[in-house]
């Protein structure tokens, strides 16, 4: 092989990879796609899903203000919880992408996406997009609602930026979560299940409606192991004006990527479990 | 040379063997049917010949790539109709042909007019901006055909096409799997349980029990060498696995029951 043949293959086969890496990004996108054109036929789930957050910061929100028994930062307790509130929401969205999955090996989508020629990663990928994009619709809401309360909400680009950042990196990470274990049990009984005994306890085990400072020893050493720990002191600090980050604004995103990207290989790897 | 050439292809789920050596080859535009009782092992094969299944033992080929070795270049050339009507009812009959226009790389200049064109050839022009949820099951089974040959495949998969469907929406089907062949030039690997689907669509037929293959060959000649007047396919299917023609695992019998009841 001359100098200029050798040449002429390494470009070619960077050219594969840089092909390979937009087709993988494409495919991802096309999933998450069907996600919008779905919400876009029946927008209603929006609305039905912004109940619950509603209660949390209308109800709950309102009383425990009063109290003033929470240290809380040096923020109202209302501006403390709202990111909180948040994250809670984006966690059951995403906890229960699962069902969706079993759902869709039942009809058969998930054996014909299967078969084409998509990444499996890709897949897995382009779903936890999905959740982003419905996470994204309540903060949406959370955020109408926060500033009805008069929570200081922080209006900086960047800020709103960094919020976009975390709510889909927090519903990645839970629904890819989810659909690993939908991978493993297969089945919507165990599954539901399985859901019901995660979502509160990494709610109550984090420091979404109180600090971490406050609880004893030994739930504080598994708030420090749960991820939606970081995901809500990421959106505190970037939501509410005068918060501070208790880890660092860098870790957060470092742990939540990083556990999102361990978690898209384990689902890659598991998600044709479900068609076979 | 035969497009889809699998060499003593076997499935075990632990103690169960599901397939067992099944050797087959198919021709080039060739209508094959699978032909068994539910949980005889059709839908296994399909399987793993569409990669979503690895095979325990043995190996298969199509259009010259190895099901284990190259599977991403052999779900290039293949097309797939799962047993279950898998078409998204939460969107329309168009988003749902876009959709995997997109994945299977249908490049952007030629989408519309393959989209078209699939739909135009399916009959289902008119009805194309509908929601999914709205169609009848023959029409969901005739949008899902047109998913999976938007891409052009040589080698197209179906998995019991008409399960659940009336007379008059099977018979369409059969019609437009006859033109996928006579028009595009499809091989076209087909599973069924109902003898009179085999005998009337199929050039060639491996009737297919306990997870083995019995026999293969032209419905004609089979049902010639038996031996009997007017004997139909299912004299062939007891002449040669010395069984009745019904049976089924509670799986199988369940996912039929699920497209039935989609279907309506």
């Amino acid at each position: 092989m001359t100098l200029n043949e050798r040449d002429e293959s390494h470009a070619e086969s960077a050219d594969r990879k840089v092909s390979a890496v937009v087709g993988f990004i494409r495919k991802t996108l096309i999933i998450a796609q069907m996600e919008i054109l779905r919400l876009r036929h029946d927008p209603t789930e929006l609305f039905s899903r912004a109940v619950q957050p509603a209660l949390w910061l209308l109800i709950f929100g309102e009383v425990f203000a009063r109290t003033k028994a929470v240290p809380t930062q040096g923020l109202p307790y209302l501006d403390f919880i709202a990111p909180g509130i948040l994250a809670q929401s984006v966690l059951f969205i995403a906890i229960f992408y699962g069902i969706a999955v079993i759902w869709e090996r039942d009809l058969g989508i998930v054996h014909k996406l299967l078969v084409s020629p998509a990444p499996r990663t890709s897949l897995v990928l382009g779903k936890a997009l999905s959740a982003g994009i419905r996470g994204l619709s309540q903060a949406v809401v959370i955020y109408l609602l926060a500033m009805l309360l008069g929570v200081r909400l922080n209006w900086n680009f960047t800020a709103l930026l960094g919020v976009v950042v975390i709510v889909i990196l927090g519903a990645s990470l839970f629904s890819t979560f989810s659909l690993v274990i939908a991978s493993v049990v297969r089945t919507r009984e165990r599954f539901m299940g399985i859901g019901q005994i995660l979502t509160m306890p990494l709610f109550f085990a984090s420091n979404a409606i109180y600090p971490v400072s406050l609880m004893p020893a030994w739930l504080r050493a598994i708030s420090h192991c749960n991820p939606l720990t970081y995901e809500v002191d990421a959106l505190r600090t970037l939501m509410v004006t005068g918060a501070t980050s208790v880890y660092g604004l860098s870790i957060d995103l470092a742990i939540l990527g990083g556990i999102t990207a361990v978690l898209v290989t384990i689902g890659g790897w598991l998600y044709p479990n479900l068609a076979r | 040379m035969a497009i889809v050439e699998t060499t003593e292809l076997t499935r075990c789920y632990d103690d169960l063997v599901a397939v067992n050596s099944v050797s087959i080859s198919v021709e080039p535009a060739e209508i094959f049917g699978l032909l068994g009782p539910n949980g005889a092992g059709k839908t296994t094969v399909i399987k793993m010949l569409t990669t979503i299944l690895p095979p325990t033992s043995g190996t298969a080929v199509i259009k010259g790539f190895d099901i284990r070795r190259q599977a991403a270049s052999v779900r290039r050339v293949i097309g797939y109709v799962p047993q279950l009507l898998s078409a998204d009812g939460t969107l329309t009959g168009r988003e749902n042909l876009l959709i995997f226009a997109e994945l299977y790389d249908v490049p952007k200049s030629e989408r519309e007019a393959r989209i078209n064109e699939v739909l135009d050839f399916l009959g289902l022009s008119a009805s194309a901006d509908r929601l999914v949820r709205e169609y009848s099951g023959g029409m969901i089974r005739r949008l899902e055909i047109a998913q999976s040959t938007l891409h052009h495949p040589s080698v197209l998969f179906l998995d019991e096409p008409t399960t659940g469907l009336d007379p008059l929406a099977r018979t369409a089907v059969w019609e437009h799997i006859r033109a996928l062949r006579s028009q595009y030039g499809i091989t076209i690997v087909l599973t069924t349980h109902l003898m009179d689907e085999a005998d009337r669509l199929s050039d060639r037929v491996a009737i297919m029990s306990a997870g083995q293959v019995a026999v293969v060959g032209k419905p004609s000649e089979l049902k010639k060498s038996v031996g009997k007047e007017n004997a139909t396919l299912d004299d062939v299917f007891i002449n040669y696995t010395g069984g009745q023609p019904e049976g089924g695992a509670y799986r199988d019998v369940e996912r039929a029951r699920r497209v039935a009841r989609r279907v309506g």
